[in-house]
């Protein structure tokens, strides 16, 4: 098993930039004011639990699942309801959000707050479900999916092999990375116990070779803790190794058909900042408030890059002049990595269960440059992990001929980027790849009504 | 917050531009310009600035006075068009017959299809094949021209190809020349391009390790010229030429390596480029060993640029989770 594994199709290599690899969690003091969105999740929007004027404790529920996927939003400060209603999102979008005033951080009854490492396993994997939903646990790992819905796929369902993402193959995000290292058995802990849920199966934490810190500390875990079937996987380093379908070629040699779910060829594949959540909530019976975030970016000098416990609900630029302010040659701001994050359109947005990073970055090294002709290369081609055309998908999408569009399987793309990244012409492949997805999309969804 | 951009992903790019990819090929072909100026002197130093010049000069006159548009030169596609068909082209060539290979070139064959990324054919070799049809007698006199180094008692007249044509293996053998010896490509006449064949692929191998290109095409134009001659010379020695000639002559290496493998006219699969390689090869030793023509690597590419957009339609690389 020495052997480094990777995907089987396209990918790129970027340069790493894990600038703020050395810089140790740091934990945020709270602000005055904290707005909590509802959308902390994939799927419906959580419906608030608490009127103006509510005293809250740190840890409280304040927001009931708003569907089947949907999640728990609790509290992240004790204090008093301010206000419910809408506010702007990191894209300015308007989403609903619950204004709490700090007034201190009086965390609600039951919740084990020591650092006391709890190894032992409830034996009850319906309770253990239950623990991760009512502690409103999400993915972490970009897609913020409920994780209860994820470890229960049903009785159909043979899962085979759990993988832990810690591949972080983004540049610059150095959380996962860092909480590997600071919170190695916690994590260990958190996989054996979605292990347990998921019937014993063979469970794998795999790392990119470009973490070998991380690598050493999991093993060295692994060999203190009691638990059977848990091994280490080095991979080589290369993007996008971390999304779950190329994870799951990596580590198993299987491809997930396109529609299906990972599931299907017995894949269930959790981020190691899940692992941690589950084992939060599991264990010390803590609710999803805090998640680990990198400040980073190529035009922030070294010292000062941090890596944060933050809570939900803290303005972005809270954090950022806590940080010690906006770096002067910023041209964009990005939340996530320079590869899959969002730019930050609004950055009085607030922090939610999936925030990764606040990335600075310069313009020489942001800029798109000036589209000229299409060369036919093909690296898109040879860089797209999902085996698409995207120069021909441009073509189709220009033409509008959805049919092709489909036929050339445009609705597998999983927007990495690598295309438009490959591009010497600097065309917008993915933009256009996008917009004839959600068109494909749309078109799949409504025959299917009929 | 307005001053800061506002863009979807991904927010990097890699530092590969048009530019930087033309300029790999500008450097790969480096070694080989030198040692042809070398060996062929001033006429050739000649050729190679005037075909260079009159190339980005046509397309920046066509972009800018008939298209109306921005000049595309800055990509260095037209400085490698002018360089490759420099290349091609014996030392001799009087310059008037270079300017109308720059407008064949870039005039014909590469802006009014559309400019780059538009051509079906390569601008380079289109222009080779048209000059050589058009003005055989100049086109086909490879008389070395004095260079500043003494590297050759070439055969005046006729490359080896040429002798080929004319008056078989046996003509070979008569001038002295051991066609299954490696040694004697050291020696001989051609266009400026064939006579450094060791550093024409010294720069492709530059070529491969930047990863401006893979090397399916060249390979199977090599194996598949290599196969075809070897049967061929094993069933005729007396007749047909061996491996080794088949790919030492000619313009085989540099048009393999540098106008086959043109991002614009080649297929974009790996399978795609490997058919058409071997396309490639069966034409160029039809050509050579049943043509009128001594050579045929020109007119194989042209070809097979042809069915570059139905090997494209054709060849699709595998998908993910897609049987």
């Amino acid at each position: 098993m020495s052997k480094k594994v990777t995907f089987s199709i396209g990918g790129i290599h970027p340069d790493d930039n894990k600038i703020s690899r050395n810089c140790a969690i740091e934990v945020l003091p709270l602000p005055g004011t904290m707005y909590v969105s509802m959308a902390q999740h994939l799927g419906a929007p959580a419906k608030p639990v608490v009127a103006v004027g509510d005293k809250v404790l740190t840890g409280q529920v304040i927001a009931e699942p708003g569907g089947f996927i949907s999640a728990f939003v609790h509290s992240p400060a004790s204090g008093t309801v301010k206000s419910i209603g809408p506010r702007k999102d990191l894209a300015g979008n308007p989403m609903t959000h619950i204004e709490i005033e700090v007034e201190g951080d009086e965390w609600v009854e039951g919740v084990d707050l020591s650092d006391t490492l709890v190894t032992e396993i409830p034996a009850d994997s319906a309770a253990i479900l239950d623990k991760i939903k009512s502690c409103g646990v999400v993915g972490l790992g970009g897609a913020t999916f409920p994780t209860h819905v994820k470890l229960n796929p049903g009785p159909q369902a043979r899962p085979e092999c759990l993988i832990l993402n810690g591949a972080e193959c983004e540049p610059f995000l150095t959380s996962d990375y860092r909480i590997l290292l600071e919170k190695t058995r916690e994590i260990i802990v958190g996989a054996a116990i979605m292990q347990k849920v998921l019937g014993g199966i063979r469970t794998v934490i795999a790392i990119e070779e470009n973490k070998p810190e991380a690598i050493k500390a999991v093993k060295a875990a692994l060999a203190e803790l009691p638990y059977d079937n848990i091994t280490v996987l080095t991979m080589k380093k290369r993007y996008p190794q971390g999304g779950e379908k190329q994870l799951i070629d990596a580590v198993m040699k299987r491809q997930v058909k396109s529609g299906a779910l990972p599931v299907s060829v017995g894949a269930v594949v959790q981020n190691v900042g899940t692992s941690l959540a589950v084992y939060e909530a599991v264990q010390k019976n803590k609710p999803l408030i805090t998640n680990v975030l990198t400040v980073t970016g190529d035009c922030l000098p070294e010292e000062k890059q941090h890596n944060y416990l933050f809570r939900i609900g803290m303005p972005l630029s809270y954090i950022a002049e806590v940080a010690g302010g906006i770096p002067e040659t910023a041209a964009k701001i990005v939340s996530g990595g320079p590869m899959m994050g969002k730019a930050v359109a609004n950055a009085d947005a607030s922090t939610v269960k999936g925030s990764s990073s606040i990335l600075y970055l310069s313009e020489a090294f942001t800029k798109r440059g000036e589209e000229s002709a299409c060369i036919r290369c093909g690296r898109c081609a040879d860089a797209c992990p999902m085996g698409l055309e995207p120069f021909l998908l441009r073509r189709l999408y220009n033409a509008g001929d959805l049919e092709a569009l489909e036929e050339n399987a445009v609705q597998d793309c999983i927007e990495c980027g690598c295309c438009l990244y490959s591009c010497p012409a600097n065309i917008p492949l993915l933009d256009n790849i996008r917009m004839a997805k959600g068109q494909v999309m749309a078109a799949i969804r409504s025959r299917a009504k009929k | 917050m307005d001053k800061y951009l506002v863009s979807p992903n991904p927010h990097t790019h890699s530092s590969v531009s048009t530019r930087s990819l033309m300029r790999d090929v500008l450097i790969a072909l480096a070694p080989a310009s030198v040692v042809s100026v070398l060996v062929y002197g001033w006429a050739e130093l000649s050729i190679i600035a005037s075909s260079v010049a009159f190339c980005v000069l046509l397309e920046w006159a066509v972009t800018r006075w008939l298209l109306k548009k921005p000049s595309t030169i800055g990509d260095l596609s037209a400085a490698v068009t002018g360089l490759l068909l420099a290349l091609n082209l014996p030392s001799s060539t009087p310059i008037w017959i270079v300017l109308v290979g720059a407008v064949v070139a870039i005039g014909v064959a590469k802006m009014s299809f559309g400019g780059l990324g538009q051509n079906i054919f390569n601008p380079a070799i289109t222009a080779r094949v048209f000059l050589l049809i058009s003005f055989p007698q100049q086109m086909t006199d490879w008389t070395p021209s004095p260079g500043f180094i003494h590297a050759s008692d070439a055969i005046s007249g006729a490359t080896l190809l040429g002798k080929y044509s004319e008056g078989g293996v046996d003509e070979l053998v008569r001038l002295g020349y051991d066609p299954n010896n490696l040694s004697m490509f050291m020696e001989i006449g051609g266009s400026a391009g064939e006579i450094s064949a060791a550093l024409l692929l010294l720069g492709f191998v530059y070529l491969l390790v930047r990863k401006v290109v893979k090397p399916w095409i060249p390979l199977s134009i090599f194996a598949t010229v290599a196969l075809m001659s070897g049967i061929f010379n094993m069933v005729d020695p007396e007749i047909y030429t061996g491996p080794v000639f088949n790919l030492c002559t000619g313009g085989l290496i540099l048009g393999a390596c540098f106008m086959a493998t043109d991002y614009v006219t080649s297929p974009m699969s790996n399978w795609g480029g490997v058919i058409y390689g071997v396309g490639i090869g069966v034409i160029v030793m039809l050509v050579r060993y049943f043509g009128s023509y001594p050579e045929g690597v020109s007119f194989a590419i042209l070809i097979m640029n042809m069915a570059t957009p139905l090997l494209n339609k054709l060849c699709h690389q595998k998908k993910y989770g897609r049987a």
